[in-house]
């Protein structure tokens, strides 16, 4: 039971980082080459988990548990899997090696980027399989700080600013939420997210922090909505993402939405739902409105970009938000009982979990199709931005590349057949069963989406060889095959067999469902 | 374990060999100052060694010192977790200090000899359980601060070593004044923290509200209470690398711990009609404080206003009055000091000594990160930490500052959250200017050469000195149990007891 | 009148020692000192003075405690027989500053002068009887006034003589006008028999006029404000030998007089300081003259740019802190006020003698003139470096235990309630002052470079008086029980 699999998961892209420490003066190839090995490991090691893993029990697996302080601070090392964690280490462990092989090219001290990576890579998987809050809020502060350094040391122009606007606004929220947990701790003397949890669902933890009286329980529960809200970002809470995902370098800005932006939505799933869930129901309905913004506005914001990395920035904020929307509404709907509801329940938290995860792929393989043409464009990953207007007929010059392109532009946009359609289908059933009006607003976001899409798909790749097309356009060579090809195998096989990964949460979610009072 | 109090007479021989031994040279002066501070901070490990947390206050030496005119002053030294905590700090930032000052070459042998006579200080007062005592300790550790910064200081090091000095003596003669007053007018026999409590204990509340005034202010001041702290970024602006390590790291320290261990058990009514005011002076420093920082132009006064913020979370983390916020606050006094040390270490000793500049925007058009990229690598491990990163010491001080804090008042715990937030602004802010100011993204590294000219490259003294501090910071931030297991009994003495019942005995 | 000429003869066997030994340093340079050049002169009268101040310190210790000699006119008490050994010993100080250091036209009459002024000193110490205790005191402060202007090459030290002298002559004129009002009130001219008597009388016109006269001489001599006008420029006139005799013996001497006569005298009218309104007395003029010595002597100091002046400020508000040990002594007894002035005369001691050693290498007026000491003479700054940093009362130097001692003992009076309580927390407070002024000397000597690099040779014998007052201060300092159990 206690076998350290978790821990080998989580601390062995560390481990590569530390030895890529070492390595010093070692040729660039050297360390490209065990950078992309040991971020390998995590879809190894998943892959092993997956094997082993008992799809029907919905408590963590693999769990580790050991006393860490006992002195004041009452923690513990507790790691463990369920169906959520799993899909996410496998994203992880997808995206990661896919950011590393779209960074092949990178020249400037490639052994400092691989290492800074795998630091990245270790935070995410501490972040998605730590049950205790004192090691996972390490695993979510830590992972600023490479990121913070992937986007300034590698990003454009204006990556100073950029970079500095993305930790700050994401401290802000952390340091409330780390407030939040202060209280909590000093009310209930734990930091488990099990244990919190299992108070919140006895109704002691209401009762204890009623006891502070007046507005401080609401206060708690808004710090750590807080701290996750920035992370996803929640819409008004998104203004730093565009300008860090379009300055970020193309590897790293894949693995921020690929990956990063899922830990908050994670976050949602696994602390703020479980621990608040009477605050949540209560603040829902406010907050489904700001998913709704996100969803509306996230698209149009993206319809309005020419700068190719900012729309597809934006069109991430549209794409969470409908997690972040299906959350909210089986939040708000909570009491309600009936066999339909269940069935939306169901649906609704699927399709969030699902969305977590095609998101990742698409949005990370878009990312690297945007890189691409910026590098065509600048000769370098790191330069101007690409402009919606520099191109045209790029189809007609790179065939293989525009194809490629093409699926994931259409997985994103939701095409059955892809992966991406599952997931918003299942969503959208969902909320359409818990709250209607809200469902027929966020079909407006899709719309919009479809336009942006579609308008990016139809310049750039269609119509006469102009602007940077025009001259010398190479179609996709060698390496550049490798993040891409991957990401549309694994958009196919899911969107034709979604059950592939509905399996292993099925069991989780249909508990949700069951215990929702 | 009563081998303790040779740290104090290890570091008072090792001032008076460096002395010595700097008439022959430099280098010798330095060996002696290294060996003294290794050789009392390994004392100080043997002794945590077989420490027994939860039996109280350790006597260690007890004997009659000056018993004539009713004084009854014994030279009575004795230790607990939390006197334990701040020696392991003081031991860790002297060996330290003196590593990152071993590019002393003028008069080396006065420089380690004040060095080590401040160390033995510091490591008196943390030790002493006579009041008596630890005021003559307190007082022992100014006056080398005085002229270590006015001697080897830089930037306006006379004005900033006068200023430095003054305000600690006149917070020294607050406490005199408040002490000597409980004393004469309490009747007590002696100046043993006890019998001094029992004392005061019959004072009237007006008496206890203003001798606590007196005393808090004075040691508050060391402490860089806000609106008194305005000697501390001068001075360590002032002062030369190891000074400001020591000031920063161990000096203020000497303040918070007169409070906790002096002030607020000797006038619990005082301390309870205080606290509120205590609480809110704390959060306006760490605000105000951090903000001043933020928009600072001088690489060393982001620093030195950065020390002002966090000891205002060991000021509120006493002012809060329980056991959690209390250990807290011990704790960030260890982390602190660790982490202001090596702050100082990279800036004062790392890139000034090498670009002799600490305008930040000079530094923003050297590529230090590429010229000097250990002395990146640590600023950017001392700047997580210093901004409360997990992982590090000051994440679990300031976590259980927060709980107790909010335990107390919420409404203070979400002032301090805000200073979180703006420690990591500010700290950002002087990573990436300083250090990655101009970061060229086009192709391979280009040459750096043209500056390297002038680098010299980082020495091995450098090294060991950041390794020691970067260890202590991680080791204690990933498991804090190891102080704060001495520290959380020692708030439960029964001196203490009244204190974190919020002071209302 | 119990007239037992031997038990006198025996009491005062010191004074006889110094007077005796005054008149073979002069013998001697007059039949020897022809033969010998200026330096061999010095050197054989320090040593002579030497040798009688030794004999002096054993018959002091070996006069014993045996309470009033002679009809009550000698007190031979503990305060006495310390005072008289460290009046002596303070003396031999500042006469082992005299080889190499000053040249001197008479150094035979100087030692002698000195040694005459000792004796003053040593009756001082002794004195209950207003007869005695007057001509003690004009004894010692006649020969201080030929000491300062003895210098008669320097026309600002006949100034500073001149002017010693003529506030000198007026305190003296008012102690004994004082002493006759006392007399006529009470019938004697024993301290003891005067206060039995005052304790029978109320308070009227005419003792509260005695007592002005007397305590205005008493602020003159201990260069109180408003009294002190004369110190500034006799410190910085005198020779530096004299002037630091002036500043340490005679301090110590005239402090132990007058807490004798204070306290054993007059003590029946001394009135109260230990509530916040007081009772009249002698105690609360005493309190003003004290307020007004700290708070004048600590802030001129800040102003001054000449060492000696600043030493003389600094000694103004010390004489504020030691008149807190005066109105303590009645309660905690005199040992504070004594550990107080004797220290305090160490560290004074051996800063003019640091200045007089400079001095002689190339002149120090200026503080500025220190500087760059500690490259000059490592010798002279660490010393220096002791002696100022006690007169601030940094532990663990004796400076600090005098202070904290003498704190306590007037915080005990009445709390901080007081109008003593007051006056102490008021002077706690400007400790945290002196230390600007004590550290600007410090600068110049430890932090300044050299401006005239030349080093500076001390004489054997001034570098022995000074490491000899440095050690004497950190033992002190470490081990205030020495002095504090010589009185009890």
């Amino acid at each position: 039971m206690n076998s350290p699999l978790l821990s080998l998961i989580v601390f062995t892209p560390w481990l590569g980082a530390a030895l890529l420490g070492v390595l010093r003066g070692a040729k660039p190839s050297v360390s490209r080459g065990v950078s992309l090995l040991f971020s390998l490991s995590t879809l190894a090691l998943s892959l092993i988990a997956i094997v082993n893993f008992d799809r029907a029990r919905t408590a963590p697996q693999f769990v580790e548990d050991h006393a860490w302080m006992s002195a004041v601070l009452n923690v513990h090392y507790h790691l463990g899997l369920d169906g959520l964690s799993l899909v996410l280490v496998l994203l992880t462990g997808i995206v990661t090696p896919a950011a590393l092989l779209a960074s092949w090219r990178i020249e400037r001290s490639p052994r400092l980027f691989g290492a800074l990576f795998l630091g990245l890579q270790g935070a995410a998987l501490g972040v998605f399989l730590a049950l205790d809050f004192f090691h996972w809020f390490l695993f979510w502060e830590l992972s600023l700080i490479p990121a913070f350094f992937l986007i300034k040391l590698w990003g454009g122009r204006g990556a100073t600013r950029a970079a500095y606007q993305f930790v700050i606004y994401t401290i802000g929220g952390s340091a409330f939420m780390l407030l939040g947990f202060a209280a909590l701790y000093a009310a209930t003397g734990t930091l488990d997210f099990a244990a919190l949890a299992d108070e919140a669902a006895r109704g002691d933890l209401a009762q204890k922090l009623a006891a502070l009286g007046g507005w401080w329980p609401k206060a708690i529960f808004l710090g750590v909505l807080l701290g996750l809200a920035v992370k996803v970002p929640l819409w008004p809470f998104h203004t730093w993402l565009p300008p860090a995902y379009a300055e970020a370098p193309t590897g790293a800005s894949m693995f921020l939405t690929g990956v990063m932006s899922k830990m908050g939505v994670y976050g949602f799933l696994r602390i703020l739902w479980p621990i608040f869930p009477a605050q949540l129901h209560a603040a829902a309905p406010a907050l489904l409105w700001l998913a709704l913004g996100g969803v509306v506005f996230g698209a149009f914001a993206a319809m309005r970009q020419t700068d190719l990395k900012r729309m597809i920035a934006y069109s991430s904020v549209n794409h969470l938000s409908y997690c972040l929307l299906a959350l909210f509404a089986v939040a708000a709907a909570t009491g309600r009982t009936g066999p339909d509801h269940h069935a939306a329940n169901v649906a609704a938290l699927s399709g969030t979990i699902l969305q977590i995860f095609n998101h990742g792929i698409s949005a990370a393989a878009l990312f690297f199709c945007v890189g691409v043409l910026q590098e065509r464009a600048t000769k370098n990953t790191s330069g101007t931005p690409a402009s919606l207007n520099d191109f045209g007929g790029v189809r007609t010059a790179a065939p293989i590349f525009a194809g490629l392109c093409g699926i994931a532009m259409f997985s994103s946009l939701g095409l059955p057949g892809l992966n991406g359609f599952v997931g918003e289908f299942l969503i959208f059933r969902g909320v359409f069963g818990l709250a209607p009006w809200a469902a027929g607003v966020a079909c407006l976001g899709l719309l919009a989406t479809a336009i942006f899409l579609l308008t990016f798909w139809q310049r750039v790749f269609h119509g006469p060889r102009r602007g940077f097309a025009a001259g010398e356009f190479r179609d996709l060579r060698g390496i550049e095959f490798a993040p891409l090809v991957p990401l549309v195998v694994v958009m196919f096989v899911l969107g034709l067999a979604p059950q592939l990964l509905v399996g292993l949460f099925n069991p989780l979610v249909s508990a949700w469902a069951g215990h929702l009072p | 374990m009563s081998l303790l109090p040779w740290t104090i007479y290890l570091s008072f021989a090792g001032a008076l060999l460096a002395l010595l031994a700097g008439r022959h040279s430099a280098a010798a002066a330095r060996w002696v100052a290294l060996l003294a501070a290794v050789a009392s901070s390994a004392v100080a490990l043997l002794a945590a060694s077989n420490f027994v947390p939860t039996a109280g206050l350790q006597t260690l030496v007890d004997v009659p010192w000056i018993s004539d005119l009713g004084l009854g002053i014994r030279y009575h030294l004795s230790v607990d977790g939390i006197s334990l905590t701040l020696i392991l700090l003081t031991g860790i930032a002297a060996t330290a200090g003196i590593l990152f000052s071993w590019n002393i070459e003028e008069r080396a042998g006065e420089f380690f000899a004040l060095f080590l006579t401040l160390i033995g200080g510091v490591y008196g007062v943390f030790l002493s359980a006579d009041v008596f005592v630890f005021f003559v300790f307190y007082e022992i550790a100014i006056v080398p601060k005085y002229f270590l910064i006015a001697n080897w200081g830089s930037t306006n090091r006379e004005y900033g070593a006068m200023k430095l000095v003054l305000y600690s003596f006149f917070g020294s003669a607050l406490v005199l004044a408040g002490l000597l007053w409980a004393f004469a007018a309490g009747g007590a026999h002696s100046f043993a923290l006890n019998d001094l409590a029992q004392a005061a204990a019959h004072f009237s509340r007006p008496q206890q509200i203003a001798m606590f005034a007196l005393v808090f202010l004075g040691f508050g001041i060391l402490a860089g209470l806000f609106p008194f702290h305005t000697w501390a970024p001068t001075g360590h602006v002032a002062a030369p690398t190891a000074a400001s390590m020591l000031l920063a790291g161990v000096v203020m320290k000497l303040g918070a711990y007169g409070c906790l261990r002096v002030a607020m058990p000797l006038f619990p009514i005082g301390l309870a009609f205080w606290q509120p005011a205590i609480a809110w002076l704390a959060i306006i420093g760490i605000v105000y404080a951090g903000l001043v920082a933020l928009v600072q132009e001088d690489f060393k006064f982001v620093i030195g206003y950065s020390s002002v913020s966090h000891m205002g979370f060991v000021l509120l983390g006493l002012a809060a009055c329980n056991v959690q916020a209390a250990s807290g606050a011990v704790l960030q006094m260890f982390s602190h000091g660790v982490i202001a040390g090596l702050l100082f270490a990279v800036v004062g000793r790392m890139v000034y000594d090498r670009t002799h500049t600490r305008k930040l925007a000079d530094l923003r058009a050297l590529p230090l990160h590429r010229l000097i990229p250990f002395a990146a690598l640590v600023f950017v491990l001392a700047g997580m930490a210093s901004m409360g990163m997990p992982g590090f010491s000051g994440f679990p001080a300031e976590l259980t500052i927060l709980v107790g804090t909010w335990k107390t008042s919420p409404l203070w715990a979400i002032f301090a959250a805000v200073g979180v937030l703006i420690a990591a602004a500010f700290t950002l802010r002087a990573i990436q200017v300083s250090f990655f100011g101009t970061t060229d993204k086009s192709g391979p590294t280009p040459p750096v050469a043209s500056h390297a000219a002038h680098f010299s490259p980082i020495t091995w003294a450098e090294r060991a000195g950041a390794m020691l501090l970067v260890a202590a910071t991680v080791y204690v931030g990933l498991k804090p149990d190891v102080l704060l297991s001495w520290i959380s009994p020692a708030l439960e003495s029964p001196l203490m007891q009244t204190v974190m019942k919020g002071g209302t005995p | 009148m119990n007239a037992d000429y031997l038990a006198l003869l025996h009491a005062l066997l010191p004074e006889a020692s110094l007077v005796l030994g005054a008149l073979i340093v002069l013998g001697f340079d007059l039949i020897a000192g022809h033969r010998l050049d200026p330096a061999e002169r010095t050197r054989a009268a320090t040593v002579i003075g030497l040798i009688a101040i030794v004999a002096a310190v054993y018959h002091s210790i070996h006069a014993g405690i045996g309470g009033g000699v002679f009809g009550d006119v000698i007190a031979l008490d503990s305060l006495g027989r310390a005072t008289r050994v460290g009046v002596l010993g303070l003396t031999a100080l500042t006469l082992l500053l005299l080889p190499g250091v000053l040249t001197l036209r008479h150094p035979a009459e100087y030692v002698a002068i000195v040694l005459f002024a000792a004796t003053g000193f040593t009756l001082m110490a002794v004195a209950q009887q207003l007869l005695l205790a007057f001509l003690a005191l004009e004894l010692a402060s006649l020969s201080l006034y030929v000491l300062v202007g003895f210098d008669k090459t320097r026309p600002d030290a006949a100034e500073a003589a001149l002017k010693y002298f003529l506030f000198g002559g007026m305190s003296a004129a008012f102690l004994l006008f004082g002493f006759s009002l006392l007399y006529g009130l009470t019938g004697s001219i024993q301290f003891g028999e005067i206060s039995r008597q005052l304790a029978m009388q109320p308070l009227n016109p005419l003792l509260v006029v005695a007592l002005v006269m007397i305590l205005a001489a008493f602020g003159f001599k201990a260069a109180a404000a408003p009294f002190h006008l004369w110190a500034p420029d006799a410190y910085q006139g005198a020779p530096a030998s004299s002037a630091a005799l002036v500043a340490s013996a005679s301090k110590l001497a005239g402090f132990t007089l007058f807490v004798r006569l204070l306290w054993h005298g007059v003590g029946p009218i001394a009135g109260s300081v230990a509530t916040r309104e007081g009772a009249p007395g002698w105690l609360p003029v005493l309190a003003v003259i004290s307020l007004l010595s700290l708070l004048l002597g600590n802030f001129a100091a800040l102003a001054q740019t000449n060492v000696r002046r600043l030493l003389a400020y600094s000694a103004i508000a010390h004489a504020g802190a030691l008149m807190l040990g005066v109105m303590a002594a009645g309660k905690a007894g005199p040992a504070p006020l004594f550990y107080y002035a004797s220290t305090y005369g160490l560290a004074t001691v051996g800063a003019f003698g640091v200045i007089a050693v400079v001095e002689r290498a190339s002149g120090c007026q200026s503080i500025a003139d220190l500087a760059g000491l500690h490259r000059r003479s490592p010798l002279l700054a660490s010393c220096l470096f002791i002696f100022i940093l006690s007169l601030a009362g940094i532990p663990p130097l004796a400076g600090f235990f005098s202070k904290f001692s003498v704190f306590v003992a007037a915080l005990q009076l009445g709390g901080a309630n007081s109008l003593a309580g007051g006056l102490t927390l008021l002077a706690i407070l400007l400790s945290a002052v002196a230390l600007y002024y004590y550290l600007a000397v410090l600068k110049q000597a430890l932090v300044v470079a050299p401006t005239n690099a030349r080093r500076i040779a001390v004489p054997a014998s001034a570098g022995c008086a000074l490491v000899i007052a440095a050690a004497l201060l950190v033992l002190f300092g470490l081990w205030p029980s020495l002095i504090l159990q010589l009185v009890r």
